[in-house]
This record gives structure tokens, C-alpha cells and sequence, in this order.
């Protein structure tokens, strides 16, 4: 598959990315991803599937936010026309216009909160919402490990992730030290 | 500008970024430990060694952050950077959070297109992917002390948090339903709760 992207293409991904946006609202930009799959794999035939699959696997394994799945999703979009170039702008496109308006709106959000914090409604959203941000966490954990659902085979892997918990809540100990055990443990076919 | 809010009269928690460089190394810093969600080491970095955020000011920003569009930690990442040096600040800070990254993560791209077959690169995933839930439910332990403090009291916190995990987390419901479900009680329950404090002090 190659082909060069023109002018309108450049448009059609970078809008697509701009109005998709604000949608990422809550458990960040993985909410968007069934969008962005339906728009660029079946509508635009931009990217395979398995190449849209593996760019949300590598961004959830590799260090830094996940929302940076959208820039390699640009990256592989450009390097259709196998140019290194071209896919660099194509991935700080899709970035920009995902990042933009979502930020704008963060920015001028906040902006207005921390101007207005002596109000009582301002004050009331805040520790209104602390607890359930909390609990929100706490699911999110519990979510990355609702697939090992079968506790004969996975009740290590269970074991590992609690014992994680416990050392983050109760010590300091370096979170990257933990990491690294996780890691060794499934080399060593531990878990 | 706007003027750092303390939020913690011991004033243990006042410091501040110096500079836009210090945002830019301190989010890149944050960004390449964040395996699998930055919320522990957010915390880590910038309330327990940075003090630039008390444990309720960051459970303050996390809980904007997270109700704001955009991901919640690069969310984060802008209003601390707008806080303390204003747009410029901000985009320190949001540069820190996606540059490197993002080199790194084209290294991995490629790394994994050569290697993805092998077992070893699937089983260390999984033990990393383990400690990484582990490490978000501990963050989420750890803010659970922070509500001490908060005006709407325990028996309604407790409620609060196991409706939403019950919610979110077993009954897998659309994120905003359940926000709006137990936001708006919340919201409301907690400004009747401020408004009596308002009442008592001023009698």
C-alpha cells in the first residue's frame, strides 16, 4: 500500500483527530480508540489492523502517557508512503489536534475554577468529587487485572499486584524497583 | 499569574518550580516511570520529593485533571505549569510530559515489530502489567487518608467509593453515567454540608 497523502488527506486526519478531542473525558484518550479504529482502519483504509492493535500495546508497555498510541497510530499512517518525513509530520498532526482542544478547554477551565475557588459551588465539586476520583483509581487498578479472571492459573499474578499495592501504600520504595521485579518474575516464568 | 494556593496551613508543601526547565525535566522525569498509568508516580514526585503539592491539593488537581478533557495526567501536567508560570509553563510542562517519550516509544515500535514473536518479551509484559495495577490500586489507598479532611465526612465517602468501584469496576457501567450518578448527590451533599459549617462559624 502506497500512496502520498495531498492536501485534503492532511485535513481529514488532522480534523479527525481535532474532533475527537474532547471526548477524552474521564479514563484519558484510550476512550476514543474504538473512533479512531472505525475511521482510520475501516473508512480510510489508512492503517491495518493489526498495526492500530499493536501501536495501543507498545504505548500501554512503553513508559509515558498512553494517549502517545495516537502518535504512533500517525506515525504508521505516514510511513505509508515509506518516507520518515512525512511520518513525523503526520504523527506531531495527530498529536497536535488531539491535544489542542482538549488543553484549551483544560486551561480555561481551571483557570475560572482557581479564580473562583472561595465559591461554595467550586468547593463543593472539589471534595464532592475527591472520594469518587479515588474510587475511580482503585477500579482502574482492578480493571488492568479483570483478565486474569481464572484464579487457579492466575492467582500469582494476583498476589504479585497486591503485594505491590501494599508496598506503595505503606513504603517509599522506589516504584521503578518494583517494576523490575514484576519484569524478572515473568522472565523467570514466575507468574 | 495566578499565586500558588497552599493548601496545607503546616506550609510543609510550599515549594514551587523554579523554573520552566524544572517543569520540563520534572514531567519527563514522571512520564518515563509512568508504566501503565502516571498517577503513582505523579504522586510520588510531586507531593512526596517536589513538595510542590500538599496530598490534598494533588487529589484536588488529580480530581480537575481527571474530569477535564484530555488524559488526566497530561491534564495534570498543564495546570501545573499554568499555575506557577502561566501558557509557557504550561507547554514546559506538556513538552517534559510527551518529547522523550515519544522518542522513546518509536525505539520501542520498532524494537517490537522485531521481537514481538518471542515468549520472554510476552511474559515480562505480564509481570510488569501486574505491579503496574498494583501500583494504581496502592495510589488509590494512599489518597484514601487524604479525605480525612474533607468536609462531606467518612460514612458518605465510604459510600461514595464502593458505589462507584462496584459501578465501574464490576458492573463495568459507562464512565459518565456513573459520574453524573454520584457526582451530582456528592456535589450536592457537600455544599449543604459547607453551607452549615459557613452558618456555624459565622454564629
Amino acid at each position: 500500500m502506497s500512496w502520498s497523502l495531498n492536501l485534503s488527506d492532511w485535513w481529514t486526519l488532522a480534523w479527525h483527530f481535532l474532533s475527537l478531542s474532547l471526548l477524552t473525558v474521564g479514563s484519558g484518550a484510550l476512550t476514543i480508540a474504538p473512533q479512531i479504529h472505525n475511521f482510520l482502519v475501516d473508512e480510510q483504509q489508512w492503517l491495518s489492523n493489526a498495526q492500530f492493535t499493536t501501536s495501543i500495546t507498545i504505548a500501554q508497555a512503553a513508559p509515558g502517557p498512553n494517549m502517545l498510541y495516537i502518535a504512533l497510530v500517525g506515525w504508521n499512517v505516514g510511513m505509508a508512503t515509506d518516507s520518515w518525513p512525512v511520518a513525523s509530520v503526520a504523527m506531531a498532526t495527530a498529536l497536535i489536534a488531539v491535544v489542542l482542544p482538549s488543553a484549551i478547554v483544560t486551561l480555561a477551565g481551571t483557570r475560572w475554577a482557581h479564580r473562583n475557588r472561595n465559591l461554595r459551588a467550586v468547593r463543593s465539586f472539589k471534595f464532592g468529587m475527591a472520594p469518587i476520583t479515588t474510587a475511580l483509581l482503585i477500579a482502574t487498578g482492578w480493571l488492568l487485572m479483570a483478565p486474569y479472571n481464572q484464579l487457579g492459573r492466575d492467582w500469582r499474578l494476583w498476589l504479585v499486584a497486591a503485594v505491590t499495592a501494599a508496598l506503595v501504600w505503606r513504603t517509599r520504595i522506589h516504584l521503578l524497583w518494583l517494576l523490575a521485579a514484576g519484569a524478572l518474575l515473568g522472565v523467570l516464568g514466575l507468574i | 499569574m495566578p499565586t500558588l494556593e497552599v493548601n496545607n496551613k503546616g506550609a510543609q508543601y510550599d515549594c514551587r518550580p523554579n523554573s520552566r526547565r524544572e517543569l520540563f525535566i520534572c514531567f519527563t522525569w514522571i512520564a518515563l516511570q509512568g508504566f501503565g498509568g502516571a498517577a503513582p508516580v505523579a504522586q510520588r514526585e510531586l507531593v512526596e520529593k517536589k513538595r510542590w503539592l500538599s496530598p490534598q491539593g494533588f487529589l484536588e488537581d488529580w480530581t480537575v485533571a481527571q474530569i477535564m478533557p484530555g488524559p488526566n495526567v497530561v491534564n495534570l501536567s498543564l495546570i501545573l505549569g499554568d499555575r506557577h508560570f502561566g501558557i509557557s509553563g504550561a507547554i514546559a510542562a506538556l513538552a517534559g510530559m510527551t518529547i522523550l517519550p515519544l522518542l522513546l516509544i518509536l525505539v520501542v515500535a520498532v524494537a517490537y515489530n522485531e521481537y514481538a514473536h518471542y515468549d520472554l518479551v510476552e511474559r515480562t509484559l505480564k509481570g510488569m502489567g501486574a505491579v503496574a495495577a498494583g501500583l494504581i490500586i496502592g495510589t488509590g489507598f494512599k489518597l484514601l487518608s487524604s479525605l480525612k479532611s474533607n468536609p462531606i465526612g467518612f460514612p458518605a465517602s465510604f459510600i461514595l467509593i464502593v458505589v462507584t468501584f462496584v459501578a465501574i469496576a464490576l458492573f463495568r457501567w459507562p464512565l459518565l453515567w456513573v459520574l453524573l450518578a454520584t457526582g451530582i448527590p456528592s456535589f450536592i451533599w457537600a455544599s449543604t454540608r459547607l453551607a452549615r459549617r459557613e452558618r456555624v462559624e459565622r454564629t
